[in-house]
């Protein structure tokens, strides 16, 4: 057994595919029609045969309740790795997008927190790098 | 006014103080996961949105609601109390 997809809700999922792929950086890698929606999945282009992320509907009423409620406690619904979490923040900055936490220092790692614009909250977090 | 007094008796809040000191106007995510990383506190997220309570009935914390996000600030202010009740040392 193996973890090959993992899933976030979305209020839009072509706002998300945009987000994802122009702002964040991420490829296309699925987009099927399913009815009125789509199975529609993102990869990283340092990874493109890895864990695919499914940009999910959230039109099921319990999904919305539950992100919003995430969202107002500035909890991310996950996280991705960067290499430099200053770099990241600079460029998406750069690219207009909302941060709800600053780059911080928490012990070996750094974090910082950012707005989908689809209803989520996403980490965004590196190890500490050896000191050179 | 919640007691400015009982809100400081406490090692947490006091950390919570702190740590707003260092960044004003954080979530309740940044708080608890900087308690944790940064004082090795274990407090529940719900100890600590309990205890930012306590701050806020005290007026040393107050909550702001952005759009779909709520953060936390520091206000020093009732410390005052403090200091006017006990005087500094004027040299």
């Amino acid at each position: 057994m193996r973890i090959n997809l993992a899933s976030i809700h979305v209020d839009d999922q072509e706002k998300a595919l945009r987000f994802y792929t122009d702002v964040l950086g991420f490829l296309p890698k699925n987009d099927v029609p399913m009815g009125e929606h789509r199975w529609l999945t993102v990869v990283s282009p340092e990874e493109p045969d890895g864990v695919e992320l499914v940009l999910e509907p959230d039109d099921h009423p319990a999904v919305r309740p539950y992100t919003e409620a995430l969202v107002a406690d500035g909890i991310p619904f996950t996280s991705f790795a960067v290499a430099d979490v200053h770099a990241e923040f600079d460029r998406l900055k750069g690219l207009g997008v909302t941060f709800t936490q600053e780059p911080t220092v928490m012990g070996p790692v750094t974090t910082a927190v950012l707005d989908d614009t689809c209803g989520n909250l996403i980490q965004i977090a590196a190890m500490e790098a050896p000191a050179s | 006014m919640g007691d400015v007094f009982k809100a400081l008796a406490d090692p947490t809040r006091r950390a919570i103080l702190d740590e707003l000191q260092e960044r004003n106007g954080q979530t309740l995510f940044e708080l608890c996961t900087r308690l944790i990383s940064k004082h090795g506190l274990s407090s529940s997220r719900q100890a600590v949105s309990q205890h930012l309570d306590v701050l806020e009935a005290a007026g040393l914390v107050h909550t702001r609601r952005e759009g779909r996000y709520k953060f936390h600030d520091l206000d020093t202010s009732p410390l005052r109390t403090i200091t006017d009740r006990w005087q500094l040392p004027t040299d």
